[in-house]
């Protein structure tokens, strides 16, 4: 696919997969493991942003440097955990691909939908390309019937007080053009999963071209719920700031 | 525009109708005050219909925990002789 796109005349584009870490030791390795399965013919690099992790990560992902090239595989630590967002402005500071991947290290999202993202964003010139987990052909796995009811009802508020223009507002699988990333990560302010929500939302205002693409989504986090009073409250809070101010 | 304007004009839009309404009296007054009670409820019931169907529609896919078990294999037996560390936490 290579020599067809060089023969053509064609562009070939480099993407940066940004994955920030906190104690994934086994997770990265496989991780790693599977974005070079699923992008054989694609010029990539992996920005690992790893905070400070005591599980030793950042030896594991040494040795995936070995084996696949310091070229491949960048590591950009921080000294501790300071957050999602800071950490997507670090990794951004050193990619040098012309779009930028952002995805979670935990194995919920799966690396084989990159060429789907890829392919999406190359049919529609699209700014940006978020995977969807509530749509048909994309899915949730793990989630109990009150933790569906939840998000579903979150779902619903937020879409009915913010026009969002997406059906998967928290979710953080997404392919960014590099420069439209850079624009909409300067005006974000919020923290954890409303930044995400906050970043889509003030991208929709912006009128950049958002595309979706259907995703599954492997909660990794058996057993624990995530969704407790204190999360519902912070997320309430994050709808009505996102109403007033974007 | 901001968003929040957006809605606000909407609503600014919506309330001038419904004083349209009183004033005019097409509709008799005690129908009409009971008009934004409506509005509101039928809105609830909306959001209600949607959370329902939503949850009725909702995507899963037991299937991908097995893949990933079956991904996390291969890539733990691609590494056992390529000097990556794979044992278990």
């Amino acid at each position: 696919m290579a020599d067809e796109m060089e023969n053509k005349g064609e562009k070939k584009f480099k993407y940066s997969i940004i994955i920030p870490t906190y104690n994934e030791r086994l997770n990265i390795a496989i991780i790693v493991y599977l974005i070079f399965k699923h992008l054989r013919d694609v010029d990539f690099e992996i920005i690992v942003v790893d905070d400070g992790s005591p599980d030793g990560t950042q030896e594991i992902v040494k040795q995936l440097q070995q084996l696949y090239g310091e070229d491949r595989i960048l590591l950009r630590a921080r000294a501790k955990k300071l957050g999602l967002g800071t950490a997507y402005i670090h990794g951004l500071k050193h990619a040098t691909g012309d779009f930028v991947v952002i995805m979670d290290a935990d194995l919920s999202h799966h690396p084989k939908y990159l060429p789907s993202f890829i392919k999406k964003q190359l049919e529609t010139n699209a700014s940006i390309v978020t995977g969807t987990r509530y749509v048909k052909g994309g899915g949730v796995h793990g989630w109990n019937l009150m933790r569906k009811l939840t998000s579903r009802g979150a779902n619903v508020l937020a879409q009915t007080l913010l026009w969002p223009g997406v059906s998967d507002l928290t979710g953080s699988f997404r392919l960014y053009k590099k420069s439209v990333l850079e624009d909409v990560i300067s005006s974000c302010v919020s923290k954890g999963y409303v930044f995400q929500m906050e970043m889509i939302v003030r991208a929709t205002r912006k009128g950049y071209h958002i595309e979706e693409v259907p995703i599954t989504f492997v909660d990794r986090v058996f057993g624990t719920s995530k969704l407790g009073g204190s999360e519902i409250v912070e997320y309430l809070k994050g709808l009505v700031y996102l109403l007033l101010t974007t | 525009m901001k968003h929040i304007v957006k809605i606000l004009s909407l609503l600014v839009a919506i309330s001038a109708f419904w004083i349209g309404l009183l004033q005019a009296a097409i509709i008799p007054r005690s129908h009409t005050w009971l008009l934004p009670i409506y509005f509101v409820v039928s809105l609830g019931c909306y959001g209600l219909l949607m959370v329902g169907i939503g949850l009725m529609q909702f995507p899963t896919c037991p299937q991908e925990a097995v893949l990933l078990q079956k991904d996390i294999a291969e890539a733990k037996d691609f590494f056992k002789h390529r000097g990556v560390d794979v044992g278990s936490n």
